[in-house]
């Protein structure tokens, strides 16, 4: 293990952004271009973390870590998947109306464990999807293939069917039950949904639906920080790893003289203030030790630890300030923060470096861990495997932080500007 | 134990009811003889009333006793028991048990507080609603008959019926009135659910008549009323499984806030189901099995008794308001305008019967509001009132004014100042910290627009912002005002700081520099 103190911020960075590469490498059906959820044995498909996987394998090529035929190979393969699987109402198609179950069998690619056809999760993938669109740029039949599958995909998706007769969207919809009960209320990983969604040439959202969401926003002065409120760290990066917000604004931002990647940067401040605070005690928190958000944790049960009662949870979307918060730390989120706040990140991974070495040896951050709750390290409890979210998050943020490569990919996919431009945002790379 | 007056100690002194007959125990019979005496002879109408009021909840004894203190002659009617649900089958009940259920948490909790646990904690179910009953017995007084007819009001029972737009009769008699007050109230929901009815259930009216407690109890609704409940009686020994039709409890609360009360009740032990619609119930032996569907699929539960916690509906049948030419709606009551005026003028409506907001103070806000406008020519609004509410779970969780979403939704630019209860010194000292107070104002103003505070004592700290927006008192001025320390309500201070920081702008910030280096 390198020391880290010996490292320069670079090769650090590139240590761990290489480790969390190797995801990709290791957890990717070649047959059809499948992603697991997670390093466990037997564990499904996520197409979310398939769409990382897209996004991550252009900044493979450029980092030298896999030839871009090899990746370009993989994406198409992928794709081909993805566009020939069976779209029905059936319970056990791949998808429905150009969207897709969020969980899917390795090997067949069908639905499993009852999961919902989830808009977010398509979302992530198609941001993949575009992403190699728009990389794949040569004139080799392979890449002119990405090119055509990648928007025969995207233009297949039926977001108007997705409102559910309401002028948002939806979270989901299941064959069993129909549409899931719940709406996005309130900031969250949603904007990219919305952007998209807006931006479709065949069946977009509405012009309204985006400020109909927003107007569930809420503007809020925590710790003195005032930022748009959102309490687990995700939600300040996923639509964040490909869209570049510095420096444009929807109405709402105009309003409050911000846009969202300041905002994330304000979100970083109130959660490494929350756990200095550390309120409820947690063993681990302080300045250089924080990422409270959606991740793995112990599991529900009740402990007294030291003469308090503990409640733990298992994955959970974990928030600050209102919780919930078990004192499970989510480092991935912490060190994918990296372009908002690196005077805070950097630090803090250097901090996990030294303070949980059993941990951060092999560079491969887990989902959580949770020192409050005893284990074989000063670590306490760690997250089984690997994540492939995370290890996704890891990469892309990084990445945007050392060159910018995603944001500016995305830059030049038309349907990214144009479903910016659709939802009100101006300024910037926008003008 | 309650202090309870020597009146009623008196009064109770030879009856000697054998526990047998509860829930009708003396306390019981000393409340109904005050607020329905057996023995009431009605009066004998004499002339045109002023005011009659058809309802003697709290809307209708506030309308009547105020009427009748500035000298109109009024008479009041009511079918059943004076007090309303406040006092019989509402607040009054519902905060008894609330308060010894949380004496139960708190014993449980006692290492928390550096206390011991007591080594065999036994709830004496009987004691818990025997004191509820004696309470209601003591604040019943207050609206006794007897007590209302010293105040000058005629006081009928019987059922209210209109005759004409200018009459009603009641147990044979037919009262004329000028002005006329329709304050009859809301009444539990009922639940469209296959088998419930046959298998029988539970709400406001009759849980409190319960003489043991179930050992499972099945709750459905999370709103206020089934959150209150499913806290209290999980807190009293039941296990007790919530199943919510919506992904959140108290669905018009913010989110926030509906998530750390999801998380209390979690704690206390209840089993919680939320997007879980009871499709069906039927019984098994002593049994209620319960069916339910969520997005994961049907399953079922086993309980003994189910309470069901909806909502409620107007009470305005009956009353034969064709007759009268009042227009109402059988789901959304009587309509009246924002004067509280019926489609007959001379007819007005207060509290649940007309009103979203079903609150015992809404009722009697609003029947204040009714009186003036119909005995004194007053042009007094109902959308002028600002009106809290709380729900009494633990943490409490209080709300006045307007929310983020209904100010965005008419353009009005929003910003919340928010404090932690962790980081209010006497929450911490009173090991009460999981909570919070938001403030919110109208964005580069000082306008408070609303406010949530979720907190042990949320219901008595909101009333301090309830002032300050009646008053048009912004938080500038609220930065001002000294607060006792160590407080809870602090937190609305430490509020009003955040925002005067606000204000410390780099250009006042640089020029105080200046200044101080000369």
């Amino acid at each position: 293990m390198a020391e880290p103190f010996a490292e320069s911020d670079d090769e650090l960075l590139d240590r761990f952004q290489r480790a969390a590469f190797g995801y990709f490498l290791e957890q990717v059906n070649p047959e059809n271009g499948l992603a697991a959820d997670t390093s466990r044995p037997d564990a499904p498909a996520s197409i979310a973390v398939v769409g990382f996987a897209l996004s991550c394998y252009p900044v493979g090529v450029e980092r030298g870590w896999m030839t871009r035929a090899d990746a370009a190979a993989r994406t198409l393969v992928t794709l081909n998947f993805f566009w020939n699987s069976r779209q029905s109402d059936q319970p056990d198609a791949t998808g429905h109306k150009g969207f897709y179950y969020h969980f899917l069998d390795m090997k067949s690619g069908r639905r499993v464990w009852q999961s919902e056809l989830s808009l977010i999760d398509t979302t992530l993938l198609l941001a993949g999807v575009l992403t190699a669109s728009v990389y794949f740029s040569a004139d080799t039949p392979v890449e002119i293939e990405i090119r055509e599958r990648a928007d025969a995909i995207y233009r297949r998706i039926d977001w108007q069917w997705a409102r559910g007769g309401g002028v948002t969207a939806r979270q989901g919809w299941k064959p069993e039950s129909g549409f899931l009960h719940y709406g996005w209320e309130g900031y969250s990983e949603a904007t990219i949904v919305y952007v998209l969604g807006l931006a479709s040439p065949s069946h977009p959202l509405s012009d309204d639906s985006f400020g109909a969401w927003t107007e569930t926003y809420q503007w809020e002065n925590i710790y003195d920080y005032e930022f748009l409120y959102a309490g687990p760290l995700f939600i300040h990066l996923f639509s964040q790893a490909w869209i570049d917000f510095a420096g444009i604004r929807d109405r709402f931002m105009r309003e409050k003289d911000s846009d969202y990647f300041e905002n994330s940067r304000r979100a970083t401040y109130v959660q490494r203030e929350y756990a200095r605070r550390n309120p409820y005690g947690f063993k681990g928190y302080g300045k250089d030790c924080w990422g409270i958000t959606a991740n793995d944790g112990p599991g529900y049960k009740t402990l007294k630890i030291n003469g308090r009662e503990r409640r733990f949870l298992s994955y959970a979307a974990r928030g600050v300030p209102y919780g919930p918060d078990d004192g499970t730390i989510g480092s991935c989120a912490a060190i994918a923060s990296l372009p908002f706040a690196p005077e805070l990140v950097l630090p803090a991974l250097r901090h996990l470096c030294v303070q949980y070495p059993e941990m951060t040896r092999d560079a491969r951050l887990p989902s959580g861990f949770n020192p409050t709750l005893p284990g074989a390290g000063p670590s306490g409890w760690v997250s089984e495997g690997y994540y492939g979210l995370d290890q996704g998050i890891l990469v892309l943020m990084i990445e945007n932080y050392r060159s910018g490569l995603i944001w500016k990919l995305m830059r030049q996919c038309p349907y990214i500007g144009g479903g910016l431009r659709r939802a009100g945002f101006t300024g910037g790379w926008l003008s | 134990m309650t202090n309870f007056p020597r009146e009623i100690d008196a009064a109770l002194k030879h009856d000697e009811t054998p526990p047998s007959e509860l829930p009708e125990d003396r306390f019981h019979r000393y409340l109904v003889d005050r607020v329905h005496p057996p023995a009431w002879r009605n009066p004998k109408p004499d002339g045109k009333y002023n005011l009659v009021v058809i309802g003697a909840g709290p809307g209708g004894v506030t309308a009547a006793c105020e009427a009748a203190a500035l000298g109109a002659k009024v008479a009041l009617i009511e079918r059943d028991l004076i007090g309303g649900d406040r006092l019989n089958v509402g607040c009054v009940p519902s905060k008894a048990i609330i308060r010894t259920a949380r004496l139960y948490a708190e014993m449980r909790d006692a290492e928390s507080f550096g206390g011991q646990v007591p080594d065999d904690i036994n709830i004496g179910f009987a004691s818990v609603m025997e004191r509820m009953r004696r309470i209601q017995a003591r604040l019943g007084r207050a609206a006794s008959a007897g007590r209302l007819s010293e105040a000058g009001v005629d006081v009928y029972f019987g059922e209210a019926r209109f005759a004409g737009h200018g009459t009603v009769a009641v147990a044979g008699d037919m009262l004329r009135f000028k002005k006329a007050l329709i304050a009859t109230g809301a009444r539990p929901l009922t639940p469209p659910i296959p088998g419930l009815a046959e298998a029988g259930y539970l709400t406001n009216e009759n849980v409190f008549d319960l003489t043991e407690c179930p050992p499972r109890l099945l709750v459905i609704g999370g709103g206020p009323l089934g959150c209150e409940l499913a806290q209290a009686f999980c807190r009293l020994g039941a296990h007790v499984i919530i199943a919510q039709d919506d992904p959140m409890f108290l669905p018009r609360e913010e989110r926030d806030a509906a998530q750390i009360l999801s998380g209390a009740l979690a704690r206390d032990g209840i089993e919680i189901y939320l997007n879980a619609t009871v499709v069906a119930v039927r019984k098994e032996g002593a049994r209620k099995i319960v069916d339910l569907m969520s997005d994961g699929g049907p399953f079922s539960v086993s309980v003994d008794e189910i309470l069901a916690g909806i909502g409620r509906t107007p009470n305005v049948e009956g009353m034969n308001l064709e007759a009268a030419g009042v227009r109402y709606d059988t789901k959304t009551g009587i309509q009246v305008d924002d004067f509280l005026r019926t489609s007959n003028k001379r007819i007005y409506a207060a509290g649940d019967v007309c009103l979203d907001l079903k609150f015992t103070h809404a009722a009697e806000a609003s029947a204040r509001i009714a009186v003036r406008n119909a005995l004194f020519l007053g042009r007094k609004r109902l959308s002028a009132l600002t009106i809290p509410w709380c729900t009494y779970t633990d943490p409490e969780i209080a709300h006045v004014g307007l929310y983020v979403r209904e100010a965005r939704d008419k353009t009005i630019p929003v910003k919340t100042f928010t404090i932690l209860m962790h980081d209010v010194d006497r929450a911490v000292t009173d090991g009460e910290e999981e909570g919070f107070v938001k403030i919110h104002v109208r964005d580069g103003t000082d306008r408070i627009l609303g406010a949530t505070v979720v907190a042990p004592h949320a219901g008595e700290m909101i009333n301090g912002l309830s002032l300050a927006i009646t008053s048009g008192i912004g938080l500038r001025a609220l930065a001002r005002v000294i607060h006792t320390y160590p407080t809870q309500a602090e937190a609305i201070k430490m509020a009003a700081d955040a925002y005067a920081r606000t204000r410390l702008t780099p250009m006042y910030k640089f020029l105080a520099k200046r200044w101080l280096s000369w």
